[in-house]
C-alpha cells in the first residue's frame, strides 16, 4: 500500500475482537458471520485493488432488524463499521479497516415489488443493477443508469456512489432515478426517505444520501423508477483528425438541440488498443473516435441520424459509419466496452481515473496529459463520456516495477488537479473513497469541507460509519459545532437598508 | 425592523454573520412570490436578495448556466429561450395562486422551494438540475458545493440538500443549473369526457407505452374550463403532452391514438395553445381564484390519486385535479377548513406521500403543519441538520415547523 494514512485502529476494539465476533453471531445467527482470515480474504479489497486490508470481522445480515442491531451494538461500543455492497467501487469506498466490522449487504438480494402502472420497482440493496432490468424487461421496461459494472454492482452501492453510466446525459444518474430508500442510521434508527411518490416533504435527505459513499447510513431498501425501453437504437461511428474537431462536433450536436442516448469518445491510444483486441473495425488513422447513439421511435432516430451525420461532416470527420443493423450497432460499441480490458492487454496494469471537465477544455486537458505522460514516463489512453465531460484516463504502468504504482498515482493526481484547474471536478462517477480523499482540498477549502463534515455529524456524530473515506482529515463534531463570533457590529455599514 | 438589500455576496456574508452574532433572525426573501407558503414569519429583519442579480456564466454548448441568487427567473427563461434552451423542470409560478402577478420569482427561490412542473417524472425537479451553489450558512460562513459540470460526485451533494429547504439552512448567493434544449415541437392529445377512474386508467396505459409522454394531467368537468382562458370548455379533459422533433411527435401522437382506441373523443392541440394549457396546469390556475380557500399540493403514487379523492369527497367538499407526471393531486377545500388530519390520514392509507398546505389563511398556517409532519426519527435528523447549518436558528426560523 502506498502512503495512504487510515484511521489508527482502536486498541480497545482490537482487544475485544472475540467478544464482538461472538455477539455478532448472536445478532446474525447461521452463516452470517465470517471471522477466519482465509475466508475474509475475499473481502479485503474492492475494485481499487491496490489497497487491501482484512477487516475485524465480516457480517452478512439478512434482515433490517439485524442491520439495525449490528449498528446500534457498534454505536454503543464505539466500534467502526464499513458497509459494502458488491465491492465494485473503483475508489476504495468499501476498503475494510482493521478494527471495523465489514457489513456486507449481499444477502439482501430480493426484488420486493414491481408496480408497472406506476412504473416503480422496490428492491433490496444487494440486488444487482442489471437484476432490476432483468426483472422487468419481459414487459419492455428497464432501469436506466448503467454503470459498466452493472452485471455485478448492487443497487444499494449505486445509491451510495450515485452511479452513472454511458446513458446518463439523457436519462440521469442514480440520484435522478431513485424515488425512495429505507436506511438505518449508525444509532440503529430505521427510517424511510421518499417512496413511490416524488420529492421530499422536508429537506432532501435522499439527495444527500445518494453519493454519500456509505458515510451517512446503511441502505436497506431502494425504490427506483423504471422506463419503457426505446423502440429502437442506432449509432454513428465518427472519426476525426483532431480531438478539437471531435469536441466541436459534440458541442454542435448539443447545440442543435439533440441529446443522444449515448455519446462516447476515445483517443488514439484507446482506439488502437480496442481495435487490436476486438477488431471492431475502428479507423486507425484518426485522433478521436466518436460513438453517437440515438434511441427512440425509428422515425425519430432516422431523422436525428441524418442531422448528426451532417454535423459530423461539417466538422471535418474523415470517417462516418451509420449502423444498419442491431449487430452493427453492437459492433461499434464492442471496442468501447472492451476498452479497459484492451488496455489491460497492452500494459501489465492500468489505473483508471475519473475527472469531469467542461467539454470545451478537452483539447487543453489532453495536451496537458501528454506532457504529464512524458514527465512521468507512463503511457495514457483516454475514454471519455463526451456528452457530460466525464473523462476516464487509463494510466499504463507495471506494479512489479518498484515505484511505478506511486508514479502512476502521482500522475493520476496531477491529471485530477488539471481537471479542477480548468473548471472541472475530481470525480464524475467513481466517488472519492480513499483514492481521491487527499485531493479534496484541491476543490474545497476548509470551510466547505467543515460544512460537509457537519452533515456527517447530524447522521453519525462519532464518525463510526466508514471513517477514513472522503474526508482528508476528520474533525470532532463538538469542535465543528463551535461558532467563532467576530463581534456584533456590521462590517458593511454602507449596505443599503430600509 | 431593518431590510438589508445586499448587492454582492460579501455583503450577504457580512449581514448573516452580523445576524448570527446578534442572534437576530432574518427572513430571507427574493421577490416574495412564495411568501405565503409556510408558517407565517416573525423575523426581526429581512434579507432581501432581489438586488443580488446577474447571469455570471452561460455556455449553451456546455448546458450550464450560473446566476446570482436574486436573478429573476423570467430573465433567465428569456435568455435560455433566445438560445433554444430551457430549464427542463418547468418551475411553477406560485404568483397567481396567491393573487399576485405572474412571472415573478428568483432563481434562488426556484431552488429553495424545489420547484418543478408537469414534466416532473421525466425531467425532474430543481433538485435534479442544480449543479452547484455558493451560500452563506446560519453560522455566518460562506461555503460552496458542487461545481459547473453535469457529472460530479465529489463530496456530499449539499446543493441538493438546499432544494426544498425554504431558506432555513443557508442564504444562497450563486446557483448553477443544468440547462437543456427546448423541444422543437409540442402537441397535446386531449381525451374528453372521462371520469376520474377512467382517466387514471388511460394515463397509466399511455405513460407505460413507448410514446414518451412528457406530461399527463386530468382536469375533471368544470375544472377544464379554468385553464387556457376557457378554450377547452367545461367537459373533462385528460391531457397527454408529446414533445420532440416534428416527425417523432407525429408518430408518437398517432401511436397514442391507436392505444387509446375508443376511450373517448380525442382532440389535438399544438404549439402555443398547448404551451398555455401546460403553463396553467403547472401554476395551479384552476384554483387561482383570488380567494383564501385552502389549497393542498399532494405528492403521491399517481395510481392512488383518484381513489383518495373519492373517499375524501364523502367527508368534505373538495375540488381536485391531477397532474400525473408531476406526481400531484391539487385540492381546494371549498368550505374553508383545510381538513389537514382527514387528508393526511387518507394519504397514509393510499400509498403515502406528502401534502403541503400551500395556500391558507395565516391563522390556519400558524396552527397547522404546512409541510407534511415527519416520523419522529426523521424529524429529529432534520432538526440536527438544521442545527449544523444554523445553530442560532436565525434563517427563516419556524417556517418549516
Amino acid at each position: 500500500m502506498s502512503g495512504l494514512a487510515m484511521p489508527k485502529p482502536d486498541d480497545a476494539t482490537m482487544r475485544r475482537r472475540d467478544e464482538i465476533v461472538a455477539d455478532m453471531r448472536i445478532i446474525v445467527p447461521g452463516e452470517g458471520v465470517v471471522d477466519a482470515a482465509n475466508s475474509m480474504r475475499a473481502f479485503e479489497s474492492d475494485g481499487l485493488t491496490a489497497y487491501r486490508q482484512l477487516p475485524l470481522v465480516v457480517v452478512l445480515p439478512q434482515t433490517v432488524a439485524q442491520v439495525s442491531r449490528v449498528l446500534k451494538y457498534c454505536n454503543d461500543r464505539n466500534i467502526r463499521i464499513v458497509p459494502r455492497g458488491s465491492g465494485t467501487s473503483l475508489s476504495g469506498g468499501a476498503l475494510p479497516l482493521e478494527d471495523a466490522v465489514l457489513l456486507v449487504m449481499s444477502r439482501f438480494n430480493r426484488i420486493l415489488a414491481i408496480d408497472f402502472p406506476n412504473r416503480v420497482v422496490v428492491a433490496q440493496p444487494g440486488v444487482t443493477n442489471l437484476g432490476i432490468t432483468t426483472a422487468v424487461e419481459q414487459e419492455g421496461f428497464y432501469y436506466a443508469p448503467d454503470p459498466s459494472s452493472q452485471i455485478a454492482c448492487s443497487i444499494g452501492g449505486n445509491v451510495a456512489e450515485n452511479s452513472g453510466g454511458v446513458h446518463c446525459l439523457k436519462y440521469g444518474l442514480t440520484a435522478n432515478n431513485v424515488l425512495g430508500i429505507e436506511m438505518v442510521l449508525m444509532n440503529g434508527e430505521v427510517m424511510r426517505l421518499g417512496g413511490s411518490h416524488l420529492d421530499a416533504e422536508g429537506y432532501d435527505l435522499l439527495g444527500v444520501m445518494t453519493g454519500s459513499e456509505g458515510l451517512l447510513g446503511v441502505v436497506t431498501e431502494v425504490t427506483v423508477r423504471i422506463l419503457k425501453k426505446p423502440e429502437t437504437a442506432r449509432a454513428l461511428l465518427i472519426g476525426f483528425p483532431t480531438s478539437e474537431q471531435g469536441g466541436q462536433c459534440v458541442a454542435d450536436i448539443i447545440g442543435a438541440g439533440i441529446i443522444p442516448g449515448g455519446m462516447e469518445m476515445m483517443d488514439r491510444p484507446a482506439i488502437h488498443a480496442a481495435e487490436d483486441f476486438v477488431h471492431a473495425g475502428y479507423p486507425l488513422d484518426v485522433e478521436a473516435l466518436l460513438i453517437v447513439e440515438l434511441d427512440g421511435p425509428s422515425v425519430e432516430v432516422d431523422h436525428l441520424i441524418t442531422a448528426v451525420e451532417a454535423i459530423a461532416i461539417r466538422n471535418g470527420s474523415t470517417t462516418c459509419r451509420i449502423s444498419q443493423s442491431e449487430q452493427e450497432r453492437l459492433s461499434f460499441w464492442a471496442g468501447r466496452k472492451a476498452a479497459f480490458p484492451a488496455v489491460g492487454r497492452i500494459s501489465p496494469d492500468y489505473y483508471c481515473m475519473d475527472g469531469t471537465i467542461p467539454r470545451k477544455e478537452l483539447p487543453r486537458v489532453l495536451a496537458g496529459m501528454r506532457e504529464l505522460s512524458e514527465k512521468y514516463g507512463l503511457g495514457v489512453a483516454n475514454v471519455f463520456h463526451a456528452g457530460d465531460g466525464n473523462l476516464h484516463p487509463l494510466i499504463l504502468y507495471d506494479a512489479n516495477v518498484p515505484g511505478e504504482l506511486d508514479k502512476a498515482e502521482s500522475f493520476g493526481a496531477d491529471i485530477l488537479r488539471l481537471c479542477v484547474k480548468v473548471g472541472g471536478v475530481l470525480t464524475g462517477e467513481h466517488g472519492v473513497g480513499v483514492e481521491k480523499r487527499d485531493l479534496m482540498p484541491e476543490m474545497f477549502n476548509q470551510i466547505d469541507l467543515d460544512q460537509q463534515m457537519r452533515v456527517k455529524c447530524a447522521f453519525d456524530p462519532n464518525h463510526l460509519l466508514n471513517p477514513g473515506k472522503v474526508f482528508p482529515q476528520l474533525r470532532r463534531c463538538a469542535e465543528l459545532g463551535r461558532m467563532h463570533i467576530s463581534g456584533g457590529k456590521l462590517p458593511f455599514p454602507d449596505i443599503p437598508r430600509f | 425592523m431593518t431590510i438589508f438589500t445586499p448587492t454582492n455576496s460579501d455583503e450577504v456574508l457580512s449581514t448573516v454573520a452580523w445576524a448570527a452574532a446578534e442572534e437576530s433572525p432574518l427572513e430571507i426573501l427574493g421577490h416574495g412570490s412564495k411568501r405565503g407558503i409556510g408558517r407565517p414569519q416573525q423575523s426581526e429583519h429581512t434579507l432581501d436578495l432581489s438586488k443580488l442579480t446577474g447571469v455570471t456564466l452561460y455556455e449553451p454548448a456546455e448546458l450550464v448556466l450560473s446566476a446570482k441568487a436574486g436573478t429573476p427567473l423570467a430573465d433567465i427563461e428569456k435568455l435560455l429561450a433566445e438560445n433554444g434552451q430551457q430549464l427542463a423542470f418547468e418551475p411553477l409560478d406560485y404568483g397567481p395562486l396567491f393573487g399576485g402577478e405572474a412571472g415573478k420569482g428568483t432563481i434562488g427561490g426556484v431552488l429553495a422551494a424545489n420547484l418543478s412542473g408537469p414534466r416532473r417524472l421525466k425531467a425532474g425537479a430543481a433538485r435534479d438540475h442544480i449543479l452547484g451553489i455558493n451560500a452563506v450558512s446560519g453560522r455566518g460562513e460562506a461555503f460552496k458545493s458542487g461545481g459547473r459540470v453535469v457529472k460530479n460526485v465529489t463530496g456530499y451533494d449539499l446543493s441538493k440538500l438546499m432544494a426544498n429547504s425554504w431558506g432555513t439552512l443557508a442564504a444562497f448567493t450563486d446557483v448553477t443549473f443544468k440547462v437543456l434544449p427546448a423541444a422543437e415541437t409540442e402537441v397535446t392529445l386531449a381525451v374528453r369526457g372521462l371520469l376520474d377512474d377512467a382517466a387514471a386508467a388511460a394515463m397509466a396505459l399511455t405513460l407505460g407505452s413507448s410514446a414518451e409522454v412528457s406530461s399527463a394531467a386530468h382536469l375533471p368537468e368544470r375544472i377544464a374550463a379554468r385553464v387556457a382562458g376557457g378554450t377547452l370548455g367545461n367537459e373533462a379533459a385528460t391531457l397527454l403532452r408529446v414533445e420532440g422533433f416534428g416527425p417523432s411527435v407525429a408518430y408518437r401522437i398517432a401511436a397514442l391514438k391507436t392505444l387509446l382506441g375508443k376511450a373517448g373523443p380525442l382532440e389535438e392541440i399544438s404549439g402555443e395553445a398547448s404551451r398555455v394549457i401546460w403553463r396553467d396546469v403547472r401554476d395551479c390556475r384552476p384554483f387561482a381564484d383570488g380567494s383564501e380557500k385552502p389549497v393542498w399540493r399532494v405528492s403521491m403514487t399517481p395510481g392512488e390519486g383518484h381513489q383518495m379523492v373519492l373517499t375524501l369527497r364523502m367527508q368534505a367538499a373538495v375540488s381536485a385535479f391531477y397532474d400525473w407526471q408531476g406526481g400531484l393531486v391539487w385540492l381546494r377545500m371549498e368550505e374553508g377548513d383545510p381538513e389537514a388530519a382527514l387528508l393526511r390520514g387518507l394519504l397514509r392509507k393510499h400509498g403515502g406521500g406528502h401534502a403541503t398546505l400551500v395556500r391558507a389563511a395565516p391563522s390556519h398556517r400558524a396552527a397547522l403543519p404546512v409541510f407534511e409532519p415527519q416520523a419522529p426519527a426523521l424529524s429529529a435528523l432534520s432538526a440536527r441538520l438544521k442545527q449544523e447549518f444554523d445553530p442560532k436558528n436565525i434563517l427563516n426560523p419556524g417556517r418549516m415547523a
